[in-house]
């Protein structure tokens, strides 16, 4: 049992890190809730005084919030529905017995390792440029027109990105979970005479269950917050600008630093409703 | 039981996991084939894949042209920076939440991750301005301590679930042996403890060493990282395809190399335990 000597030890232990992160947390969110209810512009005139919640409404009320919304949503739904389902499947390939599984595994991980700038520029240039980009090149080969991917399908193209760099992610997490199926409980079933689907649909789909909760939980919170792959491809044109993106724009960019602020608290309370779910999930997982 | 497949069946599997996987790898290896060809090769049509004049100039010309080396150096001093600070400052909280938890601990620990969920670009001016103000914008001190605070929830959880796996009878059986606190700490946790450190240490230096919100909006010249080196690139002037490629291998062979080591802690790392 532990002594109450050892309880203040343990005490004095934690407190740096305890006291760092209650710094980091609650010294810039007090200075962004303080900024989001003034008018304030560092470049054209400083602190113009106290607004109520007049960056709230006009941040919402502008005629680029709801696009930066959908922009959003439709990449955080996008790249989880592709890395999901891609996920899952690789991660039953990969789980399957074969030659070479510690190659694939690692062609297939090595992806995530990439930095966002580098897999969005080698994306942006070396392939989907309308000209000399390799997918230029294989439609030609077919006999197409190029497409120019990140004006015309800017959209598919950052999904693209940031899929290709995401599903490593969820292949790997699925691949641990599948692995850690009862693969007695499979034998039986396939005995029974359960054809491959219904295997899967009873069987491996369930197991996952945790799993993919996970991965989606997890991946919102970075998708939320993606930047790079935007700043260097599109630069938040062409329908791309995401709420993240917006804000940058409204705080770095123009210098609107009031109204960005009233737009990264929005962003606070959207990231900590998908939060929620997820501290949910791990903190059970604390007390088994 | 295992089960018997046919070799039949394994080919299969073989051919097709390869091809999956060579599919998923190839921006990576074709950035890296591109890389050493000429600018002229590099935009040829159709394109080259082995059958062209390997070179190394473009290496020399990307180091000669933007000193490399110089941005290289800041990655490495902001993630290894970033990384021994955490692990310093997370190394004494994970053992006593590992080993004299309270009541409290569980709630700490999901505080601690809460602060992760924190999205950056709602405290990007906040930031901007105190670093501004303390004269840290585009240094590499100020973009170690921002880092480290990012990754410190990641850190400690990684150690906290390491350290819940070393048996606390080992340490009551060292304590009954007359071990002080730091004789049980430095000659019985230490040594057990290693792997798991060194594991989260590996984790940690990839997440800084590719982190592209901070190092991109608090650099400009001086602090700047690879990220920031390759950020660069996009602009029009940038365009050589071999070049690009050339400085992108440079931006990510250390960390592939590095993440072949890691793919293992990579689940339960990023999870916070959740899987593993």
């Amino acid at each position: 049992m532990a002594t109450q000597h050892s309880r203040s030890v343990a005490r004095l232990m934690m407190a740096p890190a305890v006291v760092l992160l209650l710094g980091w947390m609650l010294v810039p969110l007090t200075m962004t809730l303080y900024f989001s209810f003034k008018k304030y512009l560092p470049l054209r005139g400083g602190d113009l005084g106290w607004v109520g919640f007049d960056n709230y409404v006009r941040f919402v009320s502008s005629s680029s919030f709801w696009p930066a919304v959908q922009a959003t949503l439709v990449i955080v739904g996008g790249v989880l529905v592709i890395t999901v389902v891609l996920g899952i499947l690789l991660a039953m390939l990969l789980d399957q017995p074969m030659w070479g599984q510690g190659v694939v595994r690692i062609l297939v991980i090595a992806p995530f390792f990439v930095m966002p700038t580098v897999s969005a520029l080698v994306w942006k240039n070396m392939f989907m440029d309308p000209v000399n980009g390799l997918l230029a090149h294989l439609w030609r080969f077919f006999g197409a027109e190029p497409i120019s991917w990140l004006s015309e399908a800017s959209m598919t193209s950052i999904i693209m990105i940031v899929s290709w760099q995401w599903l490593p992610f969820a292949t790997l997490i699925l691949l641990t979970a599948i692995q850690s199926l009862d693969s007695e409980q499979l034998e039986a079933a396939e005995m029974d005479g359960a054809p491959p689907l219904k295997r899967f649909y009873h069987i491996i789909l369930p197991h996952l269950g945790r799993a993919i909760t996970i991965v989606i939980l997890i991946q919102t919170i970075f998708l939320l917050s993606i930047f790079a792959e935007i700043f260097v491809t599109t630069g938040g044109a062409f329908g791309t600008r995401t709420l993240t993106y917006l804000i940058f724009q409204r705080v770095l960019e123009s210098q609107n630093v009031g109204l960005g602020s009233a737009g990264g608290v929005y962003a606070i309370i959207l990231a900590n409703i998908v939060a929620i779910f997820l501290m949910r999930i791990v903190g059970k997982n604390l007390d088994a | 039981m295992a089960r018997t497949v046919t070799t039949r069946r394994k080919s299969l599997n073989t051919v097709l996991a390869w091809a999956v996987g060579l599919l998923i790898f190839f921006p990576i290896l074709w950035t890296i084939l591109t890389s050493f060809k000429t600018e002229a090769q590099a935009i040829a049509s159709p394109p080259l894949f082995l059958n062209f004049d390997w070179t190394l100039e473009n290496y020399a010309i990307v180091q000669e042209r933007s000193d490399y080396m110089r941005f290289l150096w800041n990655s490495v001093i902001i993630a290894g920076g970033s990384t021994v600070l955490g692990v310093i400052i997370a190394v004494p909280a994970a053992w006593a939440m590992a080993f004299v938890p309270s009541k409290r601990t569980k709630d700490i620990l999901l505080w601690m991750l809460s602060t992760k969920m924190l999205p950056a670009v709602g405290v990007l001016y906040p930031i901007y301005l105190l670093f501004i103000r303390l004269g840290l914008l585009d240094t590499r001190g100020g973009l170690v301590v921002v880092l480290m605070l990012i990754n410190l929830p990641i850190i400690v959880w990684m150690l906290y679930t390491y350290f819940r796996e070393i048996p606390g009878e080992i340490l009551e059986a060292a304590r009954m042996d007359g071990a002080t606190l730091k004789e049980e700490i430095l000659y019985v946790l230490t040594p057990m403890a290693i792997p798991g450190i060194a594991s989260t240490v590996l984790l940690n230096f990839i997440l800084a060493w590719n982190e592209a919100f901070w190092t991109l909006n608090l650099t400009a010249v001086d602090a700047a990282p690879l990220t920031a080196f390759i950020a660069s690139y996009s602009s029009p002037e940038g365009l050589f395809f071999a070049k690009l490629s050339a400085a992108s291998t440079m931006a990510i062979a250390p960390i592939l190399i590095l993440g072949w080591f890691s793919q293992k802690q990579l689940v339960r790392g990023l999870t916070f335990g959740a899987v593993k």
